[in-house]
């Protein structure tokens, strides 16, 4: 099996993940994936999936091998695909990350071998989607009714869509909220509304009083062509403490990270701030993942 | 009256979206080195009053792939194939359920535009769907 994209799986398979995940992180289950190696192939920077990818195939008993852009025949002018079909006789699953959209749905149909995308342009990054369905589920013991809020550049982040996707599927309330000219892709919020009816809630003004999860992203200054402007939206956008007093008790904050200055950092430490958290329950949603697509 | 030679083994498209002649012609391949006959009428009159546009194509047989690219740009089209300067095999396009090896994916950031794979696209929601990058385009995008 491979996991290319949350349009792949259905709400059981989800919630089998989401449970295997539970029992891992409880110490009830450990998946045994000893003697098996994991190839992980970022063409791109990353810092937590392909940590947090060998970390947890080194807890399931698997041995990991790297590979490098940098240093690999890439720089001769190998290909993509000379690439990804020589890698693959040098493990049993592969995890990877490409700046190209469709490149792992591509690996996956020429591969044999189980694929994991972690993440290919702006269009999917499924991992992370099951983190933050995971860290939603166990902060708040469900996903229906609940009320989200997205706040950030929700036209490039490529964990925004699939998160919505996610959400719509489990039946929870979506209130984006993004700077002008960075909101979601219109169209992609209509077929998300045809497939579940998920009725979303836009603005461009920072709200979050009636949220239940804020999940916040960046807003990158290079989307701008004037940086003062890029300033002016960004300090317009970040999550302040005072903020915070008009928003629900129990309220959660989630990032998929890296945060650069979007939250302040004083709320780091404040019973609300979840991105941490999410951030380490990467280690037992991927080793479930990886037990899933190794079974 | 427009009046056009008949053509003795090839395919004339009929009823062609008014403008979209020139369109057909292109992704069929047809350019300055076609070397036989072709003739490509432009808002034409139809029968229920509305204007068309017609290719005539002098030796070429167009096939159930190339039926699928005209689809994508004038659904409503009808190839003829000719034979012997009759009428051999009267279809219409379709728009297919699965496109595959057809159009190009108008995202420049898929991986189809910058490595040498077949493309892919299956109906979704009144549009096509890129099988890899996800995207969801009119049918008129991909070609």
């Amino acid at each position: 099996m491979d996991l290319i994209s949350i349009r792949d799986l259905d709400k059981e398979k989800i919630e089998e993940i989401l449970d295997l995940t539970d029992e891992i992180e409880a110490g009830k289950k450990k998946p045994d994936l000893s003697g098996r190696i994991l190839a992980t192939m970022f063409f791109e920077p990353s810092t937590r999936t392909k940590l947090s990818f060998q970390s947890a195939a080194m807890r399931c008993g698997m041995k990991v091998v790297d590979f490098s852009p940098e240093t690999s025949s890439l720089k001769k002018g190998e290909s993509f695909m000379d690439t990804i079909k020589t890698v693959e006789g040098y493990a049993d699953a592969i995890a990877m990350r490409h700046a190209k959209e469709g490149s792992a749905r591509l690996a996956a149909d020429v591969l044999e071998k189980p694929v994991v995308n972690g993440g290919d342009g702006g269009n999917q990054h499924p991992t992370q989607t099951l983190i933050d369905l995971y860290t939603i589920r166990k902060s708040k013991g469900r996903i229906k009714d609940l009320n989200v809020t997205l706040l950030g550049d929700l036209k490039h982040a490529r964990t925004m869509r699939s998160l919505v996707y996610g959400l719509a599927l489990f039946g929870a309330n979506v209130t984006l909220v993004a700077p002008k000219g960075l909101e979601m892709d219109k169209r992609y919020l209509e077929e998300v509304n045809k497939k579940f009816g998920l009725e979303v809630k836009t603005g461009n003004a920072p709200d979050y009083s009636d949220a239940d999860v804020l999940y916040v992203c960046r807003i990158q200054a290079e989307r701008f062509a004037d940086p003062y402007e890029a300033q002016r939206v960004q300090e317009k956008f970040r999550v302040k403490k005072a903020d915070l007093k008009g928003a629900k008790e129990d309220l959660i904050i989630l990032h998929p990270l890296p945060k650069i200055n979007e939250i302040e950092t004083s709320i780091d430490d404040m019973p609300q701030a979840k991105y941490f958290q999410q951030a380490h329950y990467g280690i037992p949603l991927r080793m479930a993942v990886l037990d899933t697509v190794l079974r | 009256m427009l009046k056009v030679d008949t053509i003795e083994m090839g395919t004339v498209v009929d009823h062609i979206k008014p403008g979209k002649g020139g369109k057909v012609l292109e992704v069929l391949g047809i350019g300055e080195k076609y070397p036989h006959r072709v003739a490509l009428m432009m808002h034409v009159s139809s029968k229920k009053g509305k204007t068309k546009d017609i290719v005539k194509i002098e030796g070429k047989i167009v096939d159930q792939d190339a039926a699928n690219i005209i689809a994508l740009i004038s659904p409503g089209a009808t190839i003829n194939i000719i034979k012997n300067e009759k009428v051999e095999k009267k279809f219409n396009v379709e728009l297919p359920e699965e496109l595959e090896g057809v159009g190009t994916c108008p995202n420049p950031n898929c991986i189809t535009n910058s490595e040498d794979t077949v493309k892919r696209f299956r109906a979704d929601d009144g549009g096509y769907r890129c099988h890899y990058c996800e995207r969801l385009f009119k049918a008129e995008e991909l070609v």
